[in-house]
């Protein structure tokens, strides 16, 4: 019978973008935990304080590069330090993410293609670039490699001013089923499944709040923590460690069947 | 070292087989202590040997037999926090243009009502734990609730109305401040016994598994223990801002096409 160790990730190599706060930081602290090996990326200096204080918490278990989602040369090198340092690559976390609101008329062009950039263009770049390796590493494992895409809720439900964050986590859940289908129909022994957060106690979260604080939409960030809360049947928002636990079922071989599925971490916001 | 599972207590209803027997394995094995419902005794007995779980005897949608399904509950366990709403049938099914209204209510009853009940007394259960209403009801729908069958229509309805189902529940107990989460799983095709059994029985075996496993793009059927699997998850605190979800575990099938 498959026991707590067999579910663990002794012996992985995971891949996080974004894995400096939030979500990807609490997935990449799960994943060490769990005894895997993890490479986190984000857009802080290499030297910064940042990046200095999480790997010092994490020891040997990880190590930073500084990579922009956005550039496909970064992930090139970014598969390839993975490549040279751990010859393998079984789990694939695209989690770095930003996001925009405004009514749709006021969106500046630039800033739609900034957040499509991010947020798509960042899910297909760390796929593609990181595929070959998790199809050669992916044998060794049961239910083969994991590749977990982080959505949103808000890629499953509109949302007024919102639209141009739909429309990018929207994409992110039909690129995991495609790449789902595909991977499956060629027996490349990869999954993709895509993770669907509500509202997580977030750096972003704080920063979309004290917008709609900003402009006037509500007079203190506390109101619209108690407006959520009391929207979603759980109670209250999830702390980025509820994600990660998903993020990590995902990951292990204990989701060996799923594919091509989503996991909705909402509290039930989006089931009302 | 301490298991994800210890201390919870949680039933499971048509145990005795396939996912739900499976399901009383896995979640035993996590330190659970596990009650199980169905019909089959003798199919029982060995799973209650191999895994120290208790049988009852009951089916779920025999509504009075509940009562003593709560009461062994309580008094031996004193708590609930795990449910595992699972019994299901398709016997007699058919296309809606054949199907008998017997048949049709005899499908409804098990899959439909049987698994309100259990999600009702479960939650009735859960609300009065010491310490708490706290707790974790998992319904066992299909991929066929997203995708209906022609030619197995009880089956597919009913499956779609617990999705609905969960999502209710779950809402109910958010509406109540009680935290219980409430999730429904909508598994693919899973090589059970029963499906083992339609194959063998088919004539031509090779071509029937072929059939089968050629269903999802993974070109495999689900195994048992991969469907435990997600049950245990969403029945452990790991799972602890998941409720009203339905999660798809069908290696692909449902996701798109195959392609050409």
């Amino acid at each position: 019978m498959s026991g707590l160790g067999e579910r663990r990730l002794e012996g992985r190599v995971a891949v996080v973008s974004g894995g400096l706060r939030g979500i990807g930081l609490a997935t990449v602290e799960r994943f060490v935990a769990e005894g895997a090996q993890v490479v986190l990326t984000d857009l802080d200096a290499e030297d910064s304080a940042e990046a200095k204080s999480v790997l010092e918490r994490l020891g040997n278990s990880a190590d930073y590069l500084r990579a922009d989602v956005t550039q496909e040369s970064d992930w090139e090198r970014v598969s390839n330090h993975v490549r040279d340092k751990h010859g393998k690559c079984h789990i694939l976390v695209n989690n770095a993410g930003t996001d925009l609101t405004g009514a749709v008329e006021s969106l500046a062009m630039e800033d739609w293609r900034r957040i499509m950039s991010i947020n798509v263009d960042g899910v297909f770049l760390g796929t593609k670039h990181l595929v070959p390796l998790m199809a050669e590493s992916g044998s060794e494992v049961k239910g083969g490699s994991s590749i977990i895409n982080v959505s949103s809720i808000m890629g499953l439900v509109g949302m007024s001013e919102v639209s141009a964050y739909n429309a990018s986590k929207g994409a992110v859940r039909m690129f995991t089923k495609g790449i789902a289908a595909e991977f499956a129909t060629k027996q490349m022994p990869i999954r993709a499944n895509s993770l669907h957060p509500g509202f997580v106690f977030t750096p972003l979260l704080n920063a979309g709040f004290q917008r709609w604080v900003d402009s006037g939409a509500a007079e203190k960030a506390e109101d619209l923590v108690a407006m959520v809360s009391g929207n979603t049947p759980i109670g209250r928002l999830a702390q980025p460690e509820e994600i990660a636990s998903a993020a990590f079922f995902l990951a292990s071989q204990d989701s060996s069947y799923m594919t091509g599925a989503e996991i909705v971490v909402d509290g039930g916001y989006t089931a009302v | 070292m301490a298991k994800r599972l210890d201390g919870k207590v949680a039933l499971v209803t048509g145990g005795t087989s396939g996912i739900g027997a499976g399901t009383v394995e896995r979640l035993a094995s996590e330190g659970a202590q596990v009650v199980f419902t169905g019909r089959n005794e003798a199919a029982a007995k060995d799973i209650c040997e191999a895994t120290g779980a208790t049988f009852i005897k009951h089916a779920v949608d025999d509504a009075d037999g509940w009562a003593e399904v709560t009461e062994r509950l309580t008094s031996e366990h004193g708590r609930l926090d795990i449910a595992f709403a699972n019994a299901g049938t398709e016997h007699g099914d058919a296309s809606v243009e054949d199907v008998t209204v017997e048949n049709w209510n005899a499908i409804v009853g098990v899959n439909q009502t049987g698994a309100m009940l259990t999600v009702q007394h479960a939650i009735r259960m859960m609300k009065d734990n010491p310490g708490g209403a706290t707790g974790s009801v998992v319904i066992n729908s299909s991929m066929n609730a997203h995708r209906a069958m022609g030619n197995y229509v009880s089956y597919s309805v009913t499956k779609a109305a617990i999705v609905a189902l969960a999502k209710s529940a779950a809402i109910h107990c958010g509406n109540q401040g009680y935290k219980i989460r409430v999730n429904a799983i909508l598994p693919g095709v899973v090589e059970t016994s029963m499906i083992r059994n339609i194959i063998e029985q088919s004539g031509d075996a090779d071509a029937t598994r072929a059939i089968y496993e050629g269903m999802a793009p993974l070109k495999r059927m689900g195994n048992v223990d991969e469907i435990a699997a997600l049950v245990a998850y969403l029945g452990s605190d790991e799972a602890s801002f998941i409720s009203g979800a339905e999660i798809v575990i069908d290696g692909a099938t449902t996701a798109g096409m195959m392609g050409v």
